[in-house]
């Protein structure tokens, strides 16, 4: 410990010099680019909406995620603001009904990019147990969704979970879960837009990144 | 508010001003969720209100519909999201008395003991969030650190945190597991020492004091004719709860009190929800003390299902259990009406049977719901700062307000 | 809760003051229910509020059901609370569905509750045609007030004479009455690769 201490103040007077120096920059400095520094940075200190929609809200970000016991503040990621110009990532607690659709979108549109979206829970997922004439079914039919949160409500460690795999995403490393694993790559089933056609573009996107990361 | 700050709320203001309609939602952290308000300000004070509701409709009545009886629980259990488990004791309820099924004693006070866990984590959640509109934020990690033990208690006896469909027809689900009465004996030895922690943060704190003190007060008798249940109306000074007026479980054999407030202030709300956890914890231990033993589910194989352990052996319970499961039971046609004290106040079930397998109508009368309908008294011709407090010791449930 | 001689009871007094106003009564699962000719449910309702030794003072909750096979389709029910006496008793006020009007007049028996209603029309606004009309009880019960606005927002029953009957719960500008028995339950079904074509 001592060493050290003494070692950096050589070097920040320049007393450091050959291979003592060499050793050290080795240890101590890492060379990266700018954007994978910057997407760093921006992983671990999000911004989220403090809003909540229902009963996702309880056990995710807004109250539960951030209380002592599961912390989200380990993530970088517990200082919410109430307003959408501040924030970088909004979390789609609950169910979405037609009438707040327009609601979730306007201040998704407010947020400033980069941002990115969290889908907790199967309501605002996929409409989950309320196939019904009231709700959205699926929050991506109007938004981008980043991540979806399965659960009904999910517990908070699936909200860390998910806000973990939304990190690695923000720093270029998107996880592929179970193709990647196994190498099966290229099993997608893509939805279609209209009757089978060709998939959209944003698909063909994804599959060659999957294709590429279970060649790697 | 203190004396000498309430000029303006009476007296037009000496210079000339607007009044300014502002929309507050349906996105804001005050609002306890997606609530809108169009409020007319007048400078500071609020003059006219009109609360905005529907963006969690969910459809939950509709979709009862189309759900054979047992399907309903959980969907019901989906609209106050924070008192979950007196939605399906409403709608069990209900349906035992549709189809005149007792329950056993053990199933009784199981779950009685359920339920009032269930209020003090209402009460909890509660307190936590107001105390943080209120600028006490270290309320919101006391609060939700107790709060994560009762939701322990909950994940222990039914496997999930939140929404634990643990109230079966005629019963629950599962008895409780070994080790359960322990944790839960432990948990009722703390909370009292827990709320006279909570009192001491908030009673001597001035700020709290001043914001709630006299503020947000509507008489009794505007609160009963706006329908008005539950801590709003104890608050007010009217003892009446339906724990202790109707039959129902074995809340009649309990010894527990009614706590009443005088002047029906947001402080005495505040006082009034306080006392009551220290009552369900009353009835917690009573209930766990007189725990029958016995069954813990009805034992009428026409509408609950057979044991797991009959099923290998037994061909009739195996057509039993495939019968329930895949078609439902049958209700007589009748219509019912049931209602217990939820944390917010009177929560009633009505229950519409047309004879087939599926309710012809779930409609629930939400406590919610009706006691928005008392914010604008309790609101108007306050300060904006005030209306706020108002709103978080209403304590609307924005899932049971729409549904 | 009043026993069936209780009912019985009631019902006599109120056909002395209001004759014609009950049409019937029913006693099950404990529950006392009037069934109330939904022209005079006001007066039925203000006499169990005001009436010496009845005192409903206080209206637990309003809804609706809708009773689709059968004729006079809906009905709004009251649960009227004594809290004294601690009692519930409940007023049914039964709805013919005019849009159905024609259809049914047709009919060798028409209901003479339906030919009632859409004979008296609308005597103070006229809200949109086709839709059953029922006298609002906000002045009586303000508590009524979001209940009735749910009610006509889910079934599309007017309440004559409430301050702000919009819609409640859904959008202003949706269109239909989804918790009627004929209106589809909505949502989507899931697809999967092997019914793609059927749905996608």
């Amino acid at each position: 410990m001592r060493d050290r201490q003494l070692r950096a103040r050589d070097m920040l007077r320049g007393d450091l010099e050959g291979e003592e120096l060499e050793r050290y920059v080795e240890e101590k400095v890492v060379v990266t680019r700018f954007e994978e520094m910057l997407n760093w940075s921006r992983a671990n200190s999000m911004f989220p909406l403090s809003f909540g929609l229902a009963c996702c809200a309880i056990e995710g970000i807004p109250m539960s995620a951030v209380t002592a016991r599961y912390d989200i503040a380990r993530f970088g990621a517990e200082a919410g603001r109430a307003s959408p110009r501040q924030a970088d990532m909004i979390i789609l607690s609950g169910r979405v009904s037609i009438k707040m659709a327009p609601v979730v979108r306007r201040l998704y549109d407010q947020m400033l990019e980069p941002k990115w979206a969290i889908s907790m829970g199967a309501c605002s997922s996929s409409g989950g147990m309320f196939s019904n004439y009231a709700v959205v079914q699926g929050a991506d039919k109007f938004m981008p969704i980043d991540v979806h949160i399965p659960g009904c409500p999910p517990r908070p460690e699936a909200v860390l979970y998910g806000f973990t795999k939304l990190q690695r995403k923000i720093m270029g490393n998107p996880d592929q879960g179970w193709r990647q694993r196994y190498n099966a790559a290229g099993t997608e089933e893509w939805a279609r837009g209209g009757p089978a056609s060709t998939p959209s573009p944003e698909a063909v996107e994804a599959y060659e990144v999957a294709r590429e990361l279970a060649r790697a | 508010m203190a004396d000498g700050l309430s000029s303006p709320l009476s007296a037009p203001p000496a210079v000339e001003t607007e009044v300014m309609t502002i929309n507050i939602g349906p996105h804001h952290p005050a609002t306890h969720g997606v609530l809108r308000l169009v409020v007319d300000l007048e400078g500071e004070v609020v003059r006219d209100l009109k609360p905005v509701i529907g963006y969690v409709h969910t459809g939950i009545e509709k979709s009862c519909e189309d759900k054979s009886y047992w399907k309903v629980i959980p969907f019901v259990e989906r609209m106050d999201y924070v008192s979950f488990f007196f939605q399906m004791e409403a709608f069990c309820g209900a349906v035992e008395r549709l189809v005149d099924l007792e329950i056993p004693p053990r199933a009784k006070y199981l779950r009685m003991i359920f339920l009032e866990l269930n209020r003090i984590h209402s009460h909890l959640v509660w307190l936590g969030t107001t105390a943080l509109d209120l600028g006490a934020i270290s309320m919101l990690w006391y609060c939700f650190r107790e709060r994560e033990r009762i939701l322990d208690l909950f994940e222990m006896a039914t496997g999930q945190r939140m929404h634990t469909r643990y109230f079966q027809v005629g019963g629950v689900i599962e008895d409780i597991p070994v080790g359960f009465e322990e944790k839960l004996r432990k948990f009722i030895a703390d909370m009292p020492v827990r709320v006279g922690q909570y009192e001491a943060l908030l009673d001597r704190n001035e700020v709290f004091l001043q914001r709630t003190k006299g503020t947000g007060i509507v008489p009794r008798e505007r609160l009963l004719e706006l329908g008005v249940t539950g801590p709003l109306l104890r608050a007010a000074g009217e003892p009446w709860d339906m724990r202790k007026t109707f039959d129902y479980l074995a809340y009649p054999e309990m010894d527990f009190k009614i706590p009443v407030g005088t002047v029906g202030d947001n402080y005495d709300r505040y006082r009034v929800r306080l006392a009551e956890i220290v009552e369900s914890v009353r009835i917690v231990e009573q209930s766990l003390d007189a725990l029958p033993e016995g069954p813990f589910i009805a034992d009428d194989r026409k509408y609950v299902l057979p044991p797991r352990s009959e099923l290998p052996t037994s061909m009739e319970s195996l057509i039993h259990h495939f019968k329930l499961v895949t078609e439902g039971y049958r209700v007589a046609p009748g219509e019912v009406y049931y209602a217990i004290e939820s944390p917010r106040g009177e929560l009633g079930c009505f229950v519409l049977a047309d004879g087939s397998a599926k309710p012809a109508r779930v409609h629930f009368r939400d406590p919610s719901f009706i006691n928005l309908q008392a914010f604008k008294d309790m609101a108007v011709d306050t300060y904006v700062a005030d209306m706020i407090v108002s709103l978080g010791m209403l304590d609307p449930i924005l899932g049971g307000v729409d549904r | 809760m009043p026993d069936a001689p209780g009912l019985e009871l009631i019902r006599g007094e109120i056909e002395q003051d209001h004759p014609g106003a009950i049409l019937d009564t029913s006693f099950d699962r404990g529950q006392a229910t009037l069934v109330v000719d939904s022209e005079q449910v006001l007066e039925v309702l203000r006499w169990l509020c005001d009436a010496p030794g009845q005192g409903y003072r206080f209206l637990s909750s309003l809804h609706a059901a809708d009773y689709l096979p059968a004729t006079p389709r809906f009905a709004v029910h009251y649960e009227l609370l004594n809290r004294n006496r601690v009692e519930r008793l409940r007023v049914k006020a039964l709805l013919a569905d005019p849009s159905a009007g024609p259809v049914t007049a047709g009919d060798p028996p028409p209901p003479p509750v339906a030919k009632a209603s859409s004979g008296v029309g609308s005597p103070t606004a006229p809200p949109a045609e086709g839709l059953p009309e029922i006298d609002s009880c906000v002045e009586l019960f303000p508590t009524a007030d979001f209940q009735e606005r749910e009610v006509f927002d889910f079934f599309g029953i007017v309440f004559r004479g409430h301050p702000d009957l919009t819609r409640i719960l859904l959008p202003e500008d949706y269109v239909g009455w989804p918790q009627r028995r004929d209106f589809p339950v909505g949502g989507e079904p899931v697809t999967f690769t092997y019914n793609e074509r059927q749905y996608g």
